[in-house]
Formats: C-alpha cells, structure tokens, sequence
C-alpha cells in the first residue's frame, strides 16, 4: 500500500494550516510555501500516474480498516490523469496570482488556493461515495472564499447565489447517498458496483430515483443546462485567476458521472440501463448550443469565457453520456483540453480586463499597453476554444464526431454549427477589443509589465501545443484508460472486498 | 411510525423548497436550512426505523444501523458551517449593496 495516495490531500491541508497560523500576513513567504507545495504536488501526481499505469489501480485504506466499512483512496489511471491535470493547473493560477498581483486583493488566497487542492484532488481519488461529498463541500467552501476574493458588491451578491444553488446541490446529493444506502446498505462505490446487480426488484424504483439525483448533482457542479445558471454570474464576476481555477472544477462534475456511469451504475446494469445516457445526451447538445449562443451575445469578455466554458462541458459531456469505451477515450481528450483552453482563456480576458477602463465589448475602447502580446495570446486562445486546427480543441472535436458517427446528422450538426458560433463570436470579441483600440486618441495609461503572469498564459498554450504534438501516445493511454473505466474489475479488486462483508 | 416521519420529511422539504424560491436572501437561507434539516431526518432513517435498540451490534438484537447516525452528524456539521458561511456573505452582500435581493441586478454583472 502506497503512502503517496494520500500525499495530494494531506500535503495541501498542512501547507495551508501552516499558511494560516505561521505565516499570517506574510505574502512573500506564503507565496514561497504556496509554491513548493504545488511544485511537491506536481511531482507526486506524476508519480502517481506512472505507478497507476504500470500496476494498474491502487487503494489506500484509510487507517487500515478494510473496505467497505473504512474509507478508502483509489489511484487509478482517470485519477490520476485529473490530478496530475490539477497540479498543473494549479501551478499556472498561482503564477498568474503571483504576477498579476490578485493575491495582494485581500488576505488568505494562497491558504484557500491549497484547501482547494485538497478538496478537488480528494474529489478525484475517494472511492466512497459519502467521502466524494465530503471533498465536494471542502473544495466548495474553498471556492467560497476565493469566488469573492478581492471584495466588491457585484462579486459578493453573485457569491451568494453561487453558495445558494450549491448548498441545494449538496442537500439533492445527501437524499441521493441516503436512498443508495437504504437499498444497499454500502456507500463504497466499488462495493455498490457488486451489489447493485443483485438487488431485489422492488427495489429498483429507489435506485433510480437516487441515480438520478446523483446525475442531477453532478450536472449542476458540470453545468450542464438547465443547471446552468449560476455559472455565468459566478465566473464573470470571480477574480480573473480564480475563473481560470475553476475551469478544473466544473471537470469534476464530469469526472463524477463518468465514474458513476462506468462503475455504479454501468449500461450494464439492468436496474438503470441507458437511464444516464438518455438523460445526459439531449442536455449535453443543448448545453452546447446555449454556450455558443452565450459566447456569441456575451457582452464583455469574462461573459464571453464563462460560456465558452458551458460550452465545452456540453462537449465533454455530451462524450461522456455515450458510456463507450471509443466516446469516453475522446471525452477524456476532451476534458484535458478544454480544461486548459477555458483557463487560457479566462486568464487572457483577465489581462485585457485589468488594462481597459470599461468592461463592455461595445463601448469606444482606447488602447491599452501590451496590446500587441495580449492579442496575439487572445488568437491562439480562441483558436483553441474554438476548436479550430491546428490546436488540440479540433483533434478533441474530431475525436468526439468520430465517436457519434451512427448518430451524425444530429450531433454533427450541433457541433459544427455551435463551433462557427462561437468562432464567430470570438472573432467579434477579438476585433472590437483589438483592432478598435487603436482609434482611441489618447495615450495608454502605463501598466507593470507583469513578467510572471504573461509567462503562466503562455505556459497554459504551451501545455495546449503539447496535447496536439503528442496526441497520438496521449489518445494511445487515454483509450487504455478509457478500457479500464469499461471494464472495472481491477478498480473494483484493489478495494480487497472480504468475501464476509 | 413510518408515516409521521415520511410526512415530517415532506413537510419540511415542502417548507425548505418554498422558501428558497423566495426573492430576498433571509428566506432563502432560512429555505436551505429547512431542506438541510429534511435531508439529515432522511439520511438518519435511511439504517431503517428501529425503536428501543443500541447502535452497537454484540449488546443484544435487534440493533439500529450505526452508520446513518456517523453520516448525519457529518451532514449536520457541514450545513451548519455552510450555513454560517451563507449567512456572513448575506450580510457583506446587504452591507455593500444595500439591499438583499438575491437577483443580480438588471445589468448589474453584464
């Protein structure tokens, strides 16, 4: 048994309780601690995925008691793969915090920066069903705080609603957890894949009220229409750097159906059937064409990158709810992708942001310094959004249209119609901020250069450039993944279940 | 037995459901709180309603289920922090803002 599979949970928990009691007020060492401690967490989930695909998934027994009456930490390659995605993620936001200078707005971002790995990257690996919500409300108690970081009555007021709708999503989760415990009387979610096939046939109405409630959580943490609404408010008004955070956290709504559609509740399983898919399938298209509608009406620029956002969880999970090896290998891609291009560009609307006097795209723009870089970072960011080549969002596309090839007229049309929206509102966006700018009269106001934050933008396009060179070895370990999630059985004997349980 | 407490369950989910569609924000805490306590009677009777039984397998049969009573105290303890932080950025938002409405305004975040 592993130690490490603790380390992204444990690790973070401390830094940050150290943050809070030894380094209160001390920016530059909380800056310092902050980042070794993303550094370490980098280190360990690459650790982690090499050890997930060489021995395949790994339990963690908390205080050795035996699964399924102990919680339990399951390394498997997915995830490992999403927090090896949130170490890296986590690494750029808190370079751009650093050099753009978010993290002096008010006190404690660094501390609720490493709650809030904690709480993802245990949301990754618990394979209990009741500790996945535990995670859920760490991670979003973090969020709390740093949704409204920096103050403001607009950003306060859409906190709220955020906790409001999340607050609802918890209590819908709990009532989910305590049907599936009251049928089966197991929370461990390797364990509820062996007795669900079992379970009597009057019990079968309960399990699919408490399937889809567990859909419905998780659709609202992935935004998925029509639980979409408090996305938009949200993200716009959230710190730039914090947006970009949170483009990983609405990955977990996507992390949490695909395991509980390929573990709990299987299209296997006769009790739910094709329940998940057919719920997920028509949201997933119309949360994609409302993103694309959102991205071409948004009328200022972190609008714009919210529903850009919506967007590409309607693709990732319109991927996901065909529950095949094939579709969920291209949701994977996907998600990678996506993940990094929504965070670039939340980050590149936060540059333009913090320069122009007025947030409003329509309004007569002056120019603002570094115009040039931040335009050229903006074209590079929405060729990928977009999902136009040579990026890795048209290899993701392509994968996803690959994997509906039965159903093409209609998931085709949708796909490819939504991306020219949303290219076309991009070039709209791009041009009005741009080429605009440059019928102002009057001078810039200088701006710090800001060498850090720029560097992170550019590492996250980077690392986009990455998952296009390499997509063919990424797509190779993405479809063994994919196979694995398909085929549980490994996932479900490193829990060690006792024949006497 | 069954009956009083599926009816005491709805009644408070009914109640906690009303008032969260209200439009200022002290309902609609109040609305959370209300479904927060409907979910941890229904978690507490998801081990299935036992009377005059320990929680401790080995004193004697019949025993309650002891695991629902450890996942409701955990419930109890996270609505009642998200509760207070809830009801903290309430008053910030009412502070700053002048009012609880818990809309955003009409333009207000374009």
């Amino acid at each position: 048994m592993s130690h490490w599979i603790i380390a992204p949970i444990v690790l973070p928990a401390l830094v940050a309780a150290l943050m809070v009691i030894a380094l209160r007020g001390d920016l530059f060492l909380q800056r310092i601690a902050g980042l070794a401690s993303i550094l370490a967490l980098n280190g360990i989930a690459v650790a982690l995925l090499v050890s997930a695909t060489i021995h395949g998934p790994e339990a963690y027994f908390l205080g050795n008691w035996p699964a399924p009456f102990g919680i339990v930490l399951v390394a498997d390659r997915l995830s490992a793969l999403m927090v090896a995605l949130l170490a890296g993620l986590a690494l750029v936001a808190a370079l751009y915090a650093i050099g753009s200078g978010w993290d002096r707005r008010g006190a404690h971002f660094h501390p609720l920066l490493q709650f809030l790995l904690m709480g993802i990257g245990g949301a990754f690996l618990t394979g209990d069903a009741f500790n996945l919500f535990v995670f859920f409300e760490v991670l979003l108690i973090a969020s709390y705080g740093l949704m409204i970081h920096g103050g403001g009555s607009a950003r306060t007021r859409a906190g709220i609603q955020y906790i409001a709708f999340n607050l609802v999503g918890s209590s819908l989760f709990l009532f989910a957890l305590a049907l599936l415990y009251a049928v089966t009387g197991t929370l461990n979610m390797a364990d509820l894949a062996q007795k669900l096939p079992h379970l009597p046939e009057g019990d079968t109405a309960l399990l699919r009220v408490a399937a889809v409630m567990m859909i419905l959580v998780f659709a609202i943490k992935g935004a998925l229409v029509p639980l979409q609404f408090w996305l938009p408010g949200t993200y716009a008004n959230a710190p730039g750097v914090v947006a970009a955070l949170f483009a990983v956290m609405t990955k977990i709504g996507a992390y949490a159906t695909l395991r509980a559609g390929t573990l709990v509740f299987p299209p296997e399983l006769a009790a739910t059937g094709s329940l998940l898919s057919d719920l997920l399938f028509p949201a997933a298209l119309v949360t994609l064409s409302l993103g694309a509608l959102g991205v071409l009406g948004a009328r200022t620029l972190p609008r714009l990158a919210a529903f850009g956002g919506i967007a590409s969880m309607g693709t990732a999970f319109l991927a996901i709810s065909a529950f095949t090896p094939q579709a969920t290998s291209a949701a994977l891609y996907y998600i990678l992708h996506s993940t990094l291009a929504t965070a670039a560009l939340f980050l590149v609307a936060d540059l333009v942001s913090r320069r122009r006097s007025h947030p409003r795209l329509d309004r007569s723009a002056q120019t603002f310094p570094q115009l040039g870089l931040i335009g050229g970072l903006f074209l590079v960011t929405a060729i990928a959004v977009a999902g136009m080549p040579p990026l890795s969002g048209f290899i993701g596309k392509l994968l996803v249209l690959e994997a509906f090839r039965a159903q093409a007229p209609l998931v085709w049309t949708v796909v490819l119609v939504s991306s020219f929206l949303m290219i076309l509102g991009l070039a709209r966006a791009g041009s009005l901020i741009f080429w605009k700018a440059e019928s102002g009269s009057r001078d810039p106001e200088p701006f710090a250069p800001e060498p850090l934050a720029f560097a992170a933008t550019i590492g996250l396009l980077l690392a986009i450039a990455a998952l296009t060179v390499f997509a063919g070895p990424v797509t190779d370990w993405l479809s063994g993944t994919a196979a694995a999630l398909h085929a549980p059985e490994a996932y479900i004997a490193a829990n060690q279940l006792g024949g006497d349980s | 037995m069954e009956a009083l407490v599926a009816l005491v369950i709805g009644t408070l989910a009914a109640v906690g459901i009303y008032l969260m569609l209200r439009l200022r924000t002290f309902p609609v805490i109040l609305g959370l709180t209300f479904l927060s306590y409907a979910v941890n009677l229904f978690i507490f009777v998801s081990g299935r309603l036992a009377v005059n039984a320990a929680p401790i397998i080995g004193s004697g049969e019949p025993y309650a289920d002891p695991l629902p009573q450890a996942l409701v105290l955990t419930a109890i303890v996270i609505s009642f922090g998200m509760t207070a932080v809830i009801m903290i950025m309430a008053v910030g938002g009412h502070l700053t803002a002048g009012h609880d409405r818990i809309d955003l305004d009409k333009g207000g975040d374009q």
